[in-house]
């Protein structure tokens, strides 16, 4: 009889306990899998950004606009290929819950320079020739049941009065990261309209994208825009896409670290749950163990029985959890889909994710395994053998 | 029955080394419960609590945060001769229009600036809001480039205290004074003087409009003349639902977050449970026999162990509660996702959430040990006597 077998005897020897602790560790990985993607969400935007684009803003705050004449100052900077402009419209369709972003943009050069937003020429035609027009998100379509031709109606919070866009396209992400959820409405429609109740404020943008021809010149570009406008009455801003994205996710960091935290104590809990099974089962073994190196069975030998022991048992609850991790994602996205719409999207379990969780299980497994063999190791044969429960 | 008790408490002490392991396991389950329930007491505290119950804000038709909302003078003046409005000691009506901005500050410590809500209002705003008190130096004086910061804001953004100037809009501003705003949303804000910041910031309206009104008759009356009005086209809000309303989107993710992961953690806790009592059963076969060999009924054995695992659970109950009063001391920063500002707020341990914890830990511990219990009553007397072991 090998070691090996053994260990496999020995697991099966108490199977309602091996049952329970596999299912423990399981349920660990179902919580510890659901708390790296809630993580991962976070920073969909940022995965989602594209290293040669520029967001550039009013230095003080985004709730300040900047002129619209800066459009083409920017674009005469050397190395700026393409420059768009937008305004977060901030409209509530409905009820205040059922939010989305939506933007105010120019409708041809944002969709030139985001090219992740793939449109048919058709549709892009469409949007192009219609002011009331809009382009949404293929989520977004499937969320409400939107079909092309449909009407839109939000009510203007920034904007005010009560507005209506007739969908003309829906568009696809062209890989797995870009957002489907964005509704794009056209600027010159809410300029026009804006003229009319805030006068003193038409004529603004929000921000402008701007693409560059390296992003390895991203640096200079930045310095130089900046530089461009400063002292002027509207100071701008200029990072890449990447780091405007990081900004609101380091934002809500505090509640992102306390997700972390509660990931890494999680596999407290697994540590305690195996360790506590591995000192229960090695106690009512310590007289067969004390026998076991009686008969010549090596520190070695008894170090592999209880670590493999422990590894078997910590990859049974493994597999058990990542079985339930598939069904239970699926689960928590359409709770959170439900009651909060579209703050979180990107729920989706990544490989790296579990296989992640495995391997931090393994270990731990062999964590836990140390606090019975040092007791295994120190305690003298000749007692162990007469021990009695 | 004083006999079990004894019996019962000593066993756990006794096997520590078993017991131990358990008892953290479902310490620390419950204090993740406790945190998340700390974490949204503390919000509602920073979001619900900075409204007053006599206040009510004038907001735009259609807006929903102050940032996108605006009034302007003439509506204000309306507004601040209406009845119903309560009245300072000089006579003065209690309705402050407010400009209310946002602007990027650097946080001491981090790489990119936070969005913090710049408020432009009058000394007034501090009879209005009778939570926000002034802790440190003095009100700004009306009419100067001077602010006050709320205590999180100097916490985190002044590492240079009083005296400092911070740069909103186009100009430098003077820190004169700290507020303590009792853990509300205040707390994350910088107050100035509104004409001051109106002509920083290029704007001629303000946000919002603020009322206490004389008493709550006076809101109803109120409501309806603003209604009536069509010069102003202004909605009115009870403070504390504008509150409630921005902090939802967040309270819910917390909730959904708390509840997800408490269900989840109460599985695994209550398998963890019954593991350890099944093992406490199997190692304890004989001298369970040899309790019922003396005499004592199949309920009294399932007392015991029943009562083992509440002991257990209640010892763990505590060590989360006195790891929770240890928590009181965090306080956290975030986005506040109905206004994109920053939002500064203390875990906040109530005696609800205490009695929920302990209800917890006793509960799960009940169910885990419920089926090893069973187990122990059924056991046959001549067998277990002839059980391996003690």
């Amino acid at each position: 009889m090998t070691i090996g077998t053994l260990i496999v005897r020995n697991v099966r020897r108490h199977r309602l306990r091996v049952i329970l602790t596999a299912l423990g560790i399981a349920t660990v990985i179902l919580a510890f899998n659901l708390l790296v993607t809630t993580v991962q969400a976070w920073y969909a935007g940022v995965e989602a950004s594209v290293p040669n684009r520029l967001i550039t803003r009013h230095a003080a705050s985004l709730s300040i606009h900047l002129p619209l004449a800066y459009r083409d100052r920017i674009a005469s900077i050397d190395g700026v290929t393409g420059v768009t402009y937008a305004n977060w419209f901030g409209g509530v369709y409905r009820e205040a819950t059922g939010f989305f972003p939506q933007f105010a943009v120019d409708p041809a050069s944002f969709l030139d320079l985001h090219q992740e937003l793939v449109v048919t020429d058709e549709e892009r035609e469409f949007f192009l020739s219609d002011r009331r027009g809009c382009v949404i998100g293929r989520r977004l379509a499937e969320q409400y049941g939107w079909k092309v031709g449909d009407v839109i109606a939000l009510k203007g919070t920034l904007y005010p009065g009560d507005w209506e866009f007739v969908v003309r396209g829906i568009y696809r992400g062209a890989d797995a990261s870009a957002d489907e959820t964005w509704m794009l409405l056209r600027w010159d429609y809410m300029n026009e309209r804006r003229h009319q109740f805030d006068p003193d404020r038409a004529g603004t943008v929000g921000w402008y994208v701007v693409r560059i021809a390296d992003p390895g010149l991203a640096g200079r570009v930045t310095k130089t825009l900046d530089t461009e406008f400063a002292n002027s009455s509207a100071e701008t801003r200029t990072e890449t896409e990447q780091a405007f994205q990081a900004g609101f996710v380091a934002m809500s960091g505090a509640i992102i670290n306390a997700l972390k935290l509660l990931a890494i104590v999680l596999n407290g809990i697994t540590l305690l749950v195996l360790a506590n099974t591995l000192v229960m089962t090695m106690r009512e073994r310590t007289r067969e163990l004390a026998v076991l190196r009686a008969l010549g069975f090596r520190s070695s030998h008894m170090t592999a029985l209880v670590t493999g022991e422990a590894l078997l048992i910590a990859l049974l609850g493994s597999m058990l959890g990542i079985a339930l991790t598939i069904p239970g994602t699926h689960l928590y996205r359409a709770v959170v889909s439900s009651k909060l719409g579209n703050f979180f999207q990107h729920l989706d379990l990544s490989p790296g994710t579990w296989i992640l969780s495995v391997s931090i299980t393994l270990c731990i497994a062999v964590c836990a395994s140390a606090v019975p063999i040092v007791r295994l190791l120190r305690a003298k044969v000749a007692e162990d053998l007469r021990y009695v429960g | 029955m004083k006999l079990l008790w004894a019996y019962s408490a000593r066993t756990v002490w006794v096997r520590s080394s078993t017991t131990t392991l358990a008892m953290a396991g479902l310490a620390l389950v419950s204090l993740i419960l406790l945190a998340v329930l700390m974490l949204g007491n503390g919000l509602d505290r920073a979001l619900i609590e900075s409204g007053s119950s006599e206040n009510v804000l004038l907001l735009r038709k259609g807006a929903t945060t102050e940032i996108a909302s605006g009034i302007y003078r003439d509506q204000a003046h309306v507004v601040g001769t209406l009845p119903g409005i309560a009245r300072t000691m000089t006579e003065q009506s209690l309705a402050i229009p407010e400009l209310v901005a946002l602007i990027s500050l650097a946080k001491t410590g981090a790489d990119s600036p936070s969005n913090v809500v710049v408020r432009g209002t009058q000394p007034d705003a501090l009879l209005l809001r009778p939570q926000v008190t002034l802790q440190e130096g003095r009100v700004w004086q009306p009419g100067t480039a001077e602010v006050v910061v709320g205590s999180q804001i100097a916490k985190r953004f002044l590492p240079g205290g009083l005296g400092t100037s911070l740069k909103i809009g186009k100009g430098e501003w003077r820190v004169v004074g700290v507020l303590d705003a009792q853990g509300t949303a205040f707390d994350s804000e910088i107050w100035g003087d509104v004409n001051q910041l109106m002509a920083s910031y290029g704007r001629d309206s303000y946000s919002s409009l603020t009322i206490r009104a004389s008493d709550q008759a006076a809101v109803q009356q109120i409501n309806e003349i603003i209604g009536a009005d069509a010069r102003l086209m202004l909605q009115v809000k009870h403070e504390r639902d504008y509150y409630r309303e921005k902090s939802l989107t967040m309270a819910t993710f917390i909730h959904i977050l708390g509840f997800t992961f408490t269900l989840i953690f109460a599985l695994g806790a209550t398998l963890g449970g019954t593991m350890t009592m099944y093992g406490m059963v199997a190692s304890r076969t004989r001298e369970i026999g040899m309790l019922r060999a003396l005499g004592f009924p199949r309920s009294k054995i399932l007392a015991v162990f029943l009562l083992e695992s509440l002991l257990i659970g209640a010892s763990a109950g505590v060590l989360a509660i006195g790891g929770g009063t240890a928590l009181q001391f965090i306080t956290l920063s975030t986005m506040n996702w109905g206004t994109f500002s920053e939002l500064a707020f203390r875990l906040t341990l109530t005696p609800g959430s205490a009695v929920t914890t302990m209800a917890f830990a006793l509960v799960i511990s009940m169910l885990g040990g419920i089926p090893p219990a069973i187990r122990a009553a059924r056991l046959p007397v001549a067998n277990a006597l002839h059980a391996p072991g003690r």
